[in-house]
């Protein structure tokens, strides 16, 4: 008989494909929110709103799934943490794809003024953004903990940018009082954008926890060796 | 729907609930079971049991000890027929015939309802005898040829072949706890039944082999009908589609296990599935 993988690990490995489903959305979300506001394309909003139903759909099924897989299989060890892991890196995405929506939709009322600036830091954080839940999705499918790492190392720029871009906007509402609605509406992309930051680097916190067990939340600075 | 479809007359068991998600299309009814009642002389140890158990489904009874699960279990291949003053009232059926109608073959009915103990229990005899035995007896072959593809097929599906296959002619008793169940298993399916009973079959075993019967069954359901009694209510999240809850006797629920493990809908369900007692 040739040598069968137990079928908990087959169920283990769809619940990975489709966390990972999950995160393409949520990168294609975030991709096209911020191409909405840099390219000034309505078009785009409305794809990232559309869009938004798939990925919640997805994050109950993947919440159903984990949560049968721990009733009915009582994982342990490794597996264990893989599930619990899953639960949460589910919920980060989601919270990816609504902040996508809520930049889709600051978008759409700055849109409607003539441009505040030139943008030139919201894109550096839009790339920053992108990359950092790319990694974090790729340290996921590598259980690679050194680019996980890599991706709590890039927190620390997202904020630095988004206070810059605070007080860049600021400045231009203090001269011009015109500016002040589509400056705040920049301001609220910027400080989504962090936040999405903020959920690539949980999803990096549960890849170390889910290969290494180690928890290195709330002291990311300290290496994992 | 895992339930008879029949009109609803009399009492009737609690109503099974969806079938699990990881379900393949609807299968038939394969065993159906309409207020059955069975006796060990004066008492009761079952009371209307009605619950219909679908084909290439796994359907595992679990309830604490002396519930009446392994009772029933035996009650669908007429295994309690042996105990004196055994007695039994309602209907069971395979493929729509009542096994206990008047006339009914026993023994075609054990051939085609196999069951696996939760002791391994192989002859004194060798492996190939063991697995043998059932397809001689039963004239399943006169080839010698087939009848060595016979007992190889059954121990490739009882996932023994490779452990076995060069040491056919050593004794069974030489094995270890989990290949003489896997064995049994092979002996079991050597006279092609439909339908396969398991008291516990893993209860005696280490985790490892444990595992390796509950991988079996997994494998097996597609081709076999499963009934499986355990009282490793883990055991029983982990292996079946639809569990069945016996509690003094009765059937308390019946669903798709997804649902019995995680929302049951019997506060009896609940206190056991949850430890709280039993």
């Amino acid at each position: 008989m040739e040598r069968h993988i137990p079928h908990f690990q087959e169920e283990l490995e769809q619940l990975k494909a489709r966390l990972l489903e999950m995160g393409g959305l949520a990168e294609d979300r975030l991709r096209l929110s911020v191409k909405s506001l840099v390219d000034r394309d309505l078009n785009a909003v409305e794809r990232v709103l559309a869009g938004d139903a798939a990925i919640n759909q997805l994050h109950i099924e993947i919440d159903d799934r984990c949560f049968k897989l721990l009733a009915l299989h009582q994982p342990m060890a490794v597996d264990l943490r893989s599930i619990v892991s899953a639960v949460k890196i589910n919920t980060d995405l989601e919270r990816v794809g609504d902040l996508a929506v809520n930049i889709a939709e600051a978008s759409r009322r700055y849109l409607q003024h003539a441009p505040v600036k030139e943008l030139i830091d919201l894109p550096r954080m839009a790339v920053i953004a992108q990359d950092m839940l790319r990694s974090a999705l790729d340290a996921f499918v590598r259980r690679d903990t050194r680019l996980a790492q890599a991706v709590l190392d890039r927190d620390d720029e997202l904020d630095t940018l988004k206070t810059k871009v605070f007080r860049d906007l600021l400045n231009h509402m203090v001269k011009n009082q015109g500016v002040i609605e589509p400056s705040l509406d920049l301001i609220l992309v910027s400080r989504h954008l962090e936040r999405i930051g903020d959920h690539a680097t949980n999803v990096a916190e549960d890849v170390i926890f889910m290969v290494s067990a180690k928890d290195v939340r709330h002291h990311a600075e300290e290496s994992i060796g | 729907m895992p339930v008879s479809v029949r009109p609803t007359v009399g009492p009737r068991a609690p109503t099974p609930s969806e079938p699990a998600a990881s379900l393949p299309a609807e299968t038939p009814i394969k065993i159906d079971v309409d207020r059955l009642n069975f006796y060990y002389g004066l008492k009761r140890a079952l009371t209307d049991i009605t619950l219909s158990m679908r084909a290439h489904v796994v359907t595992a009874f679990i309830g604490p000890s002396g519930c009446g699960k392994s009772t029933f279990l035996r009650t669908l291949n007429r295994m309690n027929d042996i105990i004196p003053g055994a007695r039994v009232e309602g209907r069971a059926s395979i493929d729509g015939r009542d096994i206990y109608a008047s006339g009914t073959d026993v023994v075609a009915l054990r051939r085609r309802v196999g069951m696996v103990f939760q002791k391994s229990n192989p002859f004194p005899k060798t492996i190939f005898d063991n697995v043998a035995y059932g397809i001689r007896i039963n004239s399943l072959t006169r080839s010698r040829s087939r009848l060595g593809e016979m007992v190889e097929e059954s121990l490739q599906n009882a996932a023994l072949w490779d452990e076995v296959k060069d040491r056919l002619y050593d004794s069974a008793l030489a094995l270890s706890g989990g290949q003489q169940q896997r064995l049994c298993i092979a002996r079991a399916l050597a006279v092609q039944p439909e339908i396969l009973l398991m008291d516990e079959p893993a209860s005696a075993l280490d985790p490892i082999a444990t595992q390796r019967i509950e991988e079996l069954i997994y494998l097996l359901k597609k081709t076999y009908t499963i009934v499986i009694v355990t009282h490793n209510m883990q055991q029983a999240a982990r292996v079946s589609d639809f569990t069945a809850f016996f509690w003094l006797g009765k059937l308390i629920e019946f669903g798709s296990t997804d649902r019995i493990f995680t929302n049951p809908a019997e506060k009896l369900t609940e206190d056991y599935v949850t430890g709280r007692f039993g």
